[in-house]
């Protein structure tokens, strides 16, 4: 087993260029998956090389595992990190970029190809070990700069956008091998992200930030659930995502079991996953609909939100849906709070992740 | 669209191109097509023609070695650092591309002469640079560093500050950092400029001219037999002299074309 390590961050203030972090206090519980969500330019790359001891901040103070590292530089912080733009050295072969960290070591050669065999097969990446960074798909690019980042046995990852210069499929992949990584390892994480579902189906917790200040704490759950601030609330949007397992159903769908409710989605996941549907993707009705959409469900409105033209009906079956209708809509069929109706959407407007 | 003479305006354009490539092709070819095999043969057996050579390419090689030392670091930080009064660093390292070599090599006399403080301050190690192998190098150094400066700069620049900082997250300190990424990355255009800087030694006159006439560079022989015997007497040195640059420099340039690939920048095809 490896040693992970906890991370406190303590009234943190960096100045760099034009990125400012203000008073960044983070608690990292050892072996946690941490996700650090915000919107472009809020500094979070800054927030993570300063963890990294890349950057020296104007004040406050990093503690790893307890020990004060602010002033330790990068090289003896025991410390991984991965760019989004994965960042492979292009004069190394794979095998060099893997080997780096181990050669600065001054490990032997057997050791070393010892280490390189045990987390290129972790990673997948044996076959790729004699070519060259550039000939790599990002995806391979990507799995090599963990193993690099890997191999030494970080008491922490950082991982700065790692899935966002990767297309669609390649990104699902990469986050499951993340989220698998992190199972097998349980080596303490910080993943930097704008994306919001990438932070649920990855993190233990998230902070967001906005602005070089992080302006909430907590659960996936809690953050869209509970959103503090309008900015938490409006970057998150209005959202239902739901966490449960999916299993294998009938006439080609899969089925989502959460709270004893059964969506039908498509997917070829299973097992645990996590599904939204958008509020405008949600029909609600008074009466059952005879309609294409698989999935309806009887329920009772428990809050009705005025947004102006559109409002925003939450009805609980449970678990709560939250949709979307316009005020014409509200008025026609004269909604109001505790009224039982239907709720039905297309399989396929659920997304799983 | 990448024929040369695709419309009109390409066609004018490689017209007046061609004007300037005839003008640097036509005179060198005149002069090496000048001189039978023969005559240069003897040139090379002249002795004093080959010392000079000797000399000005060995002077101008310590004077590329010296700059590699101090010019790549100097480099780096210009690449890499952020400091008050960095502008006037960077106009200092081009400062000798503009004046006259022939004013360098009077600022140079003027602090390396016999009865200045460091003309005798090196004279203690019986180090002298008037009429002396040290003031080749010296002007030579001189007039062509900004080359190599200039180069390495543009190498560092094109690697990416993140690949240092991984390295850094690795467990490199700076100074390995440095050695394992950010020189090799650079190595090209350090080469290319190394090469560059090299080339301009040798070909240095002005400044070398003033500094020491004696022991003659091959620029200030071929000067000497121009003005005591007259063109003919000159132009087989001359012809060797275009030959042998020619040839060294081609041979550079192919060694550094063909050495490992690297990402961006200066000097990459």
């Amino acid at each position: 087993m490896r040693d992970c390590g906890s991370v406190q961050v303590r009234n943190l203030w960096v100045d760099l260029d034009e990125f400012h972090l203000r008073q960044i206090d983070l608690d990292v519980a050892a072996g946690e998956y941490f996700v650090v969500l915000g919107p472009t330019g809020a500094g979070k790359t800054v927030l993570l090389e300063t963890i990294a001891g890349l950057h020296q901040p104007r004040k406050g103070c990093i503690l790893l595992d307890g020990r004060d590292v602010t002033n330790v530089p990068p090289e003896r912080r025991g410390i991984g990190f991965v760019y989004q733009d994965y960042m492979l050295f292009p004069h190394l072969g794979v095998a060099g970029n893997i080997a780096f960290g181990l050669k600065l070591r001054r490990m032997d050669r057997n050791a070393i190809e010892e280490c390189m065999t045990g987390i290129s097969h972790l990673l997948a990446i044996d076959h790729l070990l004699h070519r060259r960074p550039g000939t790599l798909s990002g995806g391979e690019q990507q799995r090599v700069a963990l193993a690099r980042a890997l191999v030494v046995e970080p008491q922490l990852l950082l991982l700065d956008e790692p899935l966002s210069a990767l297309d669609p499929g390649m990104r699902e992949g990469l986050q499951r091998e993340l989220a698998r990584l992190h199972r097998e390892l349980s080596t303490t994480t910080v993943h930097v992200t704008h994306d919001f579902e990438e932070a649920v189906a990855l993190g233990d917790r998230i902070a967001v930030v906005n602005e070089g200040r992080i302006v909430q704490v907590g659960s996936p759950e809690e953050i869209f659930r509970k959103p503090d601030s309008e900015f938490v609330a409006r970057f998150v949007g209005v959202r239902n995502i739901f966490r449960g397992e999916i299993r294998p159903g009938e006439d080609g769908y899969q089925v989502l079991h959460l709270d004893g409710v059964e969506i039908a989605v498509v997917t070829n996941l299973v097992g645990p996953a996590h599904g939204s549907i958008r509020p405008e993707e949600i029909v609600i009705s008074r009466e059952p609909l005879r309609s294409s959409a698989r999935n309806s469900f009887r329920g009772r409105i428990v809050n009705i939100a005025d947004r102006g033209t559109f409002v925003y009906v939450t009805v609980r079956i449970p678990p709560d849906f939250t949709c979307i209708i316009t005020r014409r809509s509200l008025e026609e069929m004269e909604l109001r709070e505790g009224l039982e109706v239907y709720v039905s959407f297309k399989a396929s407007a659920v997304h799983i992740f | 669209m990448k024929t040369l003479f695709a419309d009109k305006t390409r066609a004018l354009f490689a017209v007046l191109g061609s004007l300037l490539i005839l003008f640097i092709a036509w005179p060198l070819l005149r002069t090496v097509t000048s001189s039978s095999p023969a005559v240069l043969w003897q040139t090379l057996l002249d002795e004093e023609v080959r010392d000079s050579i000797g000399l000005t390419f060995y002077a101008s090689l310590v004077a590329t070695g010296i700059a590699f030392v101090c010019g790549v670091p100097l480099a780096y930080l210009l690449a890499r650092a952020d400091f008050p009064g960095k502008w006037l660093v960077e106009g200092i390292i081009d400062v000798p591309i503009v004046v006259p070599h022939s004013a360098a090599g009077i600022a140079l006399l003027m602090v390396l002469g016999r009865r200045t403080l460091l003309g005798q301050a090196f004279g203690l190690f019986g180090l002298k640079f008037v009429s002396a192998a040290p003031g080749i190098v010296a002007a030579m150094l001189f007039v062509s560093l900004s080359f190599l400066v200039n180069a390495a700069r543009e190498g560092f620049e094109a690697v990416d500050p993140r690949l240092e900082r991984v390295a850094r997250t690795l467990g490199a300190s700076p100074w390995r950092a440095f050695w394992r990424v950010s020189f090799p990355l650079a190595w090209r255009s350090i080469l290319s400029g190394i090469i560059l800087m090299w080339a301009r030694g040798l070909s240095e006159f002005g400044a070398v001219v003033i500094l020491a006439y004696h022991p003659m560079v091959a620029p200030v022989l071929l000067y000497e037999r121009f003005e005591s015997f007259g063109l003919r007497y000159s132009r087989p040195v001359a012809t060797l002299m275009i030959l042998i640059c020619l040839a060294t420099f081609a041979a550079l340039r192919l060694t550094a074309h063909s050495s490992p690939p690297r990402s961006g920048g200066f000097g990459d095809n």
